[in-house]
């Protein structure tokens, strides 16, 4: 029996084939699926912000793109992947509301996105796919077997990326 | 002036404040409404929680319940934001009983009409709200033009959630129940810079003595 792991808003898991592993409801945030495709183990980490230097109460380190992604990697290599072959495939970084505002939080969904490319790039993991950006909220469910990364959205038919 | 607020040191004090701004601010609110819909509202005391991220999206019934949310910045003595959510049945109900019969309650979506009057809604909960805050502490503050989007509740509260994630590590929302022959839920979310925090409080002759970190 397969079953499929939710991971929450700042929050983040490791799963082995054949189970999957989900996030509800990404807005800004950005679902960040990584797997070794030869151990089929992968893991999800749903990140809120950019960038954990820039934040003085930043003790919650899955709250940010580039410690995010550092302790998933970690926890797939505990898990029995190997890093080097890790790739990655992305979702979420919406900008929910089209405010007129200048206000950094109306900018950190593709502030996300773009850190989350930044660290991934750093740690040598190759984008595989990515659906970002638009203003619609996602719900994610990705299968480490086949690396399928499902999206689903509001009124929109469900994508495989 | 502590230059980081905690939020885990929050005292009971300060949620019995946050509670009767969240009580006067539906008070106004819920006139208000009575009058726009021509009907008696109802309220339930609101309820003052602090929440961690995670526990977010269940609160509002799943994170992936559609949900109607609006969002508007506040400027003048205090800055920040605030959010007033709406789940989608109890929108589309406020919205019809607004238009006197006029918009389609059993169609799946809203339709350009409805959507401006659930804005107005918005607008004048919002109002109430600020309006309460404003005389309670004597601070100005002035709302900028709301802004709406229906879409999974987890996604509308990333982005509430996304401003308290820059200050700790949990969210407070203050839920309020208006009723009238239907139940709508509503989720007010306050969300004011650390400094502006300070001075509420302050305003409210709260005797501020958070540490920073």
């Amino acid at each position: 029996m397969s079953e499929i792991i939710k991971v929450g808003m700042a929050d983040l898991n490791v799963v082995k084939s054949p189970n999957a592993i989900t996030t509800l409801g990404l807005g800004s945030c950005v679902g960040v699926a990584l797997r070794d495709p030869v151990s089929k183990v992968g893991g999800l980490a749903h990140v809120m912000l950019p960038d954990s230097t820039a934040i003085r109460n930043n003790s919650n380190i899955y709250k940010f793109a580039d410690t995010g992604v550092d302790e998933l990697v970690k926890r797939i290599v505990a898990a029995g992947g190997t890093r080097s072959r890790l790739v990655a495939k992305i979702a979420g970084g919406a900008k929910m509301f089209a405010m007129n505002s200048n206000a950094p939080v109306v900018q950190v969904g593709a502030r996300n996105v773009e850190a989350v490319k930044k660290k991934l790039k750093e740690l040598g993991i190759r984008l595989l796919a990515e659906d970002t950006g638009e203003s619609y909220g996602r719900t994610v469910v990705f299968y480490p077997e086949t690396g399928d990364f499902i999206i689903k959205s509001v009124g929109k038919p469900e994508k495989t990326i | 002036m502590s230059e980081n607020l905690n939020m885990e040191q929050m005292t009971s004090e300060y949620y019995d404040v946050l509670k009767e701004i969240g009580n006067i601010g539906a008070g106004n609110a819920t006139t208000a409404l009575a009058q726009m819909i021509g009907t008696k509202v109802d309220m339930s005391v609101p309820q003052v929680k602090l929440l961690e991220f995670k526990e977010l999206g269940d609160m509002m019934g799943g994170a992936e319940q559609i949900m109607a949310g609006i969002y508007l910045g506040v400027e003048g003595d205090i800055e920040g934001s605030i959010m007033f959510l709406l789940k989608k049945g109890g929108a589309k109900h406020l919205v019809n009983k607004l238009m006197a019969g006029m918009g389609d309650e059993n169609a799946p979506d809203f339709n350009e009409m409805e959507l401006s009057a659930l804005k107005e809604v918005g607008n004048i909960i919002t109002g109430a709200y600020l309006n309460s805050l404003s005389t309670l502490t004597n601070l100005k503050i002035f709302p900028s033009v709301p802004d709406l989007a229906i879409d999974m509740a987890g996604a509308l509260l990333s982005v509430p959630a996304i401003e308290f994630g820059t200050i700790g590590d949990k969210i407070l929302l203050i839920q309020t129940q208006f009723f009238d022959e239907t139940l709508i839920d509503g989720f007010f979310i306050l969300i004011p810079d650390v400094e502006s925090y300070t001075k509420i409080l302050k305003a409210l002759g709260i005797d501020v003595n958070i540490t920073a970190d």
